[in-house]
């Protein structure tokens, strides 16, 4: 067995200082060893998004991050978006516009659609449709999950106009 | 004297009831990540399991070492077929009456075959020792071709009594399983001889697979100080899991809980029982640790549950004037290795003999002769009921190729040919009663609602720029009208290994007038918590939001034979209904007690029970409840609850009508969905939201299907599209939009008129995808062509038309 490396991982806030073998995926860390059972693998070759998390300001498929680089990250995951008593625009939006079925996708979805926007705050459905590419869904044909992201949009927006 | 506001309307719009675009309940938990998966389960002292699987698609097994693995520090087991004979468990009986290895016993049959299973304290160990094992292989000639494995000498199954009988009849040839047959051979095949046109054609519909987000796994854990065995997986149908569980381990069926938690799609995948599960439930015994198994995505496209592979050879005659006059077909079926199919027991080929399709055909004959090759064994029902996505693409290629022999409209053949909405019910050539529908008022809205007439001269005048030279695109139209047979079913007719396929729902309602039902069905994302709640909101003026519904847990659901078919809603829903009118029944002798009155003299009004003829005398549901369980009545038991059991009278026949406009560009095969139209009639509507959800997913299926996806072989028996870079799964970039329609036509034998319709526009979809892809080439001599139509393979076709100069 390959000696193991201490990281530093902040999640969601917290930070964390753990031991990880060096082929140890982030994905594991976090729904192993941190309990944050958010992000789901789905194909373990970076194609589902299943496990999007947000780390270092980025959307990463965590199932082919190892642990070790993510050392002295700042990672969000699904957790960290909203409270039960105050949900994240996004993850109102999703339920409002039956923009997920079985649930299993819409972690990763979520999670990458806030930080796409981050990057893009008044996206197209074009932008959207490309933004969103690199996570899958089974269930839902994306229509409803494209109508819940632009309508969250425009809430996080004239909730920023009005804060102005 | 009551107060009589709210008013009726408002009384019904609080209910959540049938008819309502209400929000699903299920969704808090998942956008906040708090969904209960089977790999989100965490167990002290878990130990994981992993699979060596096959390289060879058909090969000998002559040795294996295990001894490296089991050196390997965190490694606690290593099983094999040697291990699991004593049990009887090396191999285990299939859903469709055959047999199947657990684990590899003399020799291995696809690639990817379970060959051992290794058990150790991580997974990341246990992928290391999988590593370790050393299996000696000694390769077979291959077979992946089902019309070269009818004429081959190789055997594929050795363990199978030559010349003897198989579950479903006499086997011709060592490769061969069965010969299903419906309809008349010789009436049929006298009719075509002698019909004024003929039009023949093979159609292949191509092997692919379900594919769900979530994989299959389970966590295994014997508790074997009080004898128990609990199980959480994947399972679409638990009840079921736990007879065969119980069946085969021997352990007393009330010491197995099944456990369905959260399923991340299921599609088909889930219904089957896989060596994974039994490998678990042995491990866990043997090491008294509860163990886990979740497949990778490899795994699970590599082994767990094809779908399709029929090879469809069709004759369809007609009249000059376009009445179609007989349908014959011939199915060779793939059904790889060992015959897993996912099929009712008395259906081998499941409901493929609706292949008479929405057409009022008087004559017709279906047989299907399964086979056996070197691939993975499933054949399951892949979002549809039972093979009638391939029975729908049949008969709606073939209706395309007649027409072309015609020279007719597709359109107006259709329409001469639908079964009149005054001949429901409506008995086929095949076999079965269509219990409702008007084809001809849901396709005469689709086509004025996409400006058919418009499209078709539109079509016409870009034809003609092409062939001046002034494009490179050609527009198709794709059409298709299909009948669905789905909520297997009749207990008399439907059984899976002898348990009739009835469903149950189970009612509690609670003192101060709030309800728990128990179903014995699992959604695997099709909102039943939200929807079930809204039939009996309906049934028993209890507000959907005062209703939990809760299903998966063989310990406290009623028994049921789970979700697949788009089985829940004509069943279980049924169920549902049924009880809910028990407890009406119940509720209104109470209310009688209450108000004073003879049982006969208050009626149920939408929330409450009232005096007749006098509305403001009333006790609203809430009360009787509270009265259940508060109050001595006469000769009424305390209490509120009901059960019951639904066996349907009949299935249900859904029906649409869709429209598909691409764009394809002759030189590259791309194509672009300019326009997709979904009309849905699935009778009754319960949430017109969840109906649409269903609609766009089941449609983006097809469109992955018809457009892409596969699991291929080469000629070694390798399986070429193990991986999500291979497999097609359509991103929100390529996949259409979608516009949707209905009309409603209740099924007249359904307790509240539904159908079903989660699998429509998946059955609908791919004839209409692909028929837009023959349509934009048939102006230059296009008859068919084989799914899936990737570019490569359009560009293929219209190469081979001469559209490359």
């Amino acid at each position: 067995m390959t000696q193991k490396m201490q990281i530093t991982l902040t999640v969601n806030g917290t930070r964390h200082e753990l031991l990880a073998e060096p082929r140890e995926l982030l994905i594991h860390v976090l729904r192993e060893r941190l309990n944050l059972t958010g992000p789901h693998i789905g194909c373990e070759t970076s194609h589902c998004g299943a496990c999007t998390v947000t780390m270092g300001g980025r959307s990463v498929k965590s199932c082919t991050v190892f642990a070790a680089q993510a050392d002295g990250a700042e990672i969000t995951t699904i957790e960290g978006l909203g409270t039960p008593d105050a949900l994240h625009p996004l993850q109102e939006a999703f339920r409002e516009h039956h923009g997920l079925q079985c649930g299993f996708c819409t972690p990763g979805m979520i999670t990458r659609a806030a930080q796409l926007l981050k990057e893009n705050p008044d996206p197209t459905e074009a932008e959207v449709r490309f933004g969103m590419a690199g996570n899958l869904c089974r269930c839902t044909g994306y229509q409803n999950i494209v109508k819940a992201v632009l309508a969250a949009a425009a809430t996080i927006n004239s909730a920023k106009e009005a804060a102005e | 004297m009551n107060d009589l506001t709210p008013d009726r309307d408002e009384r019904t719009a609080k209910l959540k009831g049938i008819g309502c675009a209400r929000k699903r309940v299920e969704d808090a938990r998942f956008t906040q990540g708090k969904g209960n998966y089977v790999d989100d389960l965490k167990l002290p002292g878990m130990l994981f399991g992993d699979f060596v699987r096959s390289p060879y698609a058909h090969a000998r097994v002559t040795a294996i070492d295990t001894s490296a693995a089991m050196a390997l520090d965190g490694v606690v087991a290593v099983l094999t077929a040697a291990d699991l004979a004593p049990l009887g468990l090396h191999w285990m009986p299939t859903l469709a009456g055959d047999k199947q290895m657990v684990l590899a016993d003399g020799k291995v049959l696809f690639q990817g075959q379970e060959v051992a299973f290794v058990v150790a304290h991580d997974r990341y160990v246990a992928a290391d020792a999988v590593e370790l094992v050393e299996v000696e292989y000694e390769e077979l000639p291959v077979l992946t071709d089902p019309f070269k494995a009818m004429q081959s000498d190789v055997v594929l199954r050795e363990d199978l009594t030559p010349g003897a009988d198989g579950a479903h009849g006499p086997r011709r040839h060592p490769n061969h399983i069965f010969l299903w047959e419906a309809g008349d051979k010789a009436a049929t095949e006298q009719v075509i001889a002698s019909a004024d046109v003929v039009a023949e054609e093979m159609i292949h519909y191509h092997r692919t697979h379900p594919c769900p987000l979530e994989t299959c796994g389970c966590v295994a854990s014997m508790d074997k100080v009080n004898g128990k065995l609990t199980v959480w997986g994947t399972f679409q149908a638990p009840h079921a899991v736990r007879t065969v569980a119980s069946l085969i381990s021997g352990i007393e069926e009330h010491n197995i809980r099944i456990i369905s938690p959260d399923i991340g799609g299921g599609f088909g995948n889930k219904v089957g029982v896989y060596p994974g599960y039994v490998c678990s439930i042995v491990a866990s015994i043997v090491t008294g640790a509860p163990v886990k198994w979740v497949e990778d995505r490899m795994e699970n496209l590599m082994a767990t549950a094809f779908a399709r592979d029929y090879w469809m050879k069709g004759r369809i005659s007609a009249t000059r004037d376009g009445k179609i006059t007989g349908l014959w077909c011939h199915v060779t079926a793939d059904h790889g290795a060992f015959d897993a199919c996912a099929d009712p027991t008395k259906f081998p080929a499941g409901f493929f003999h609706i292949c008479t399709g929405s057409y009022d055909i008087p004559v017709a004959y279906v047989g299907v002769d399964g086979v056996y090759t070197n691939k993975a064994p499933g054949g399951v029902a892949y979002r549809c009921s039972f093979r009638v996505t391939e029975a729908a693409y049949f008969i709606e290629r073939m209706i395309e190729i007649l027409a072309i022999e015609l020279n007719m409209d597709a359109a107006d053949l259709r329409r001469i040919n639908f079964i009149r909405a005054d001949q429901f019910p409506y008995p086929s050539a095949l076999g079965w009663e269509y219990d409702s529908g008007d084809y001809h008022t849901a396709w005469d809205k689709a086509l004025k609602a996409v400006d058919y007439a418009g499209l078709r001269a539109e079509q016409a005048t870009r034809l003609a720029a092409f062939k001046r030279g002034e494009t490179r695109k050609l527009i198709g139209i794709g059409l298709t009208h299909f009948t669905e047979i789905v909520g297997a079913g009749p207990v008399k007719n439907c059984d899976i290994l002898g348990l009739g396929m009835f469903d149950s729902c189970e009612i509690r309602i609670h003192p101060t007038g709030s309800a728990i039902a128990r179903l014995g069905t699992i959604s695997q994302g099709q909102g039943h918590a939200t929807t079930f709640a809204q039939i009996l909101a309906s049934e028993i003026g209890i507000p959907a939001d005062k209703i939990t519904i809760e299903e998966g847990d063989t310990d406290t659901a009623p028994y049921g034979l789970g979700t697949y078919g788009s089985r829940s809603t004509p069943v279980a829903g049924a169920a549902t209904a049924m009880a809910g009118r028990k407890i009406r029944a119940k509720a209104q002798m109470i209310a009688a007690y209450l108000l004073e009155v003879h049982d006969d003299d208050v009626e149920f009004d939408i929330d409450r029970f009232a005096v007749k003829g006098a509305p403001e005398r009333f006790k609203t549901m809430a009360e009787i409840a509270f009265a259940a369980y508060h109050q001595a009545i006469p000769g009424i038991e305390p209490g509120l609850e009901a059960v019951s059991y639904y066996d349907p009278p009949n299935m249900t026949y859904p029906f649409g009508a869709y429209i598909c406009v691409m764009e394809i560009d002759v030189d590259t095969g791309e194509t672009q969905i300019r326009q997709f139209y979904a009309l849905d009639d699935c009778g009754t509507r319960i949430n017109p939201m969840v109906i649409e959800g269903q609609v766009h997913g089941g449609l983006t299926e097809a469109y992955a299907i018809a457009m892409g996806q596969e699991i291929a072989y080469d000629e070694m028996g390798n399986m070429k599209t193990a991986t999500l870079m291979d497999f097609f799964l359509p991103t929100a970039w390529e996949t259409p939009h979608y516009t949707t329609d209905w009309t409603e036509t209740p099924s007249p034998h359904h307790p509240i008129g539904a159908k079903g319709v989660g699998e429509s526009p998946n059955v609908g979809g791919v004839p209409a995808f692909s028929n837009a892809v023959h349509d934009a080439l048939r102006p230059f001599g296009l008859r068919h062509t084989h799914m899936p139509h990737d570019h490569w393979r359009i560009w293929k076709a219209a190469h081979e038309l001469g559209l490359h100069g």
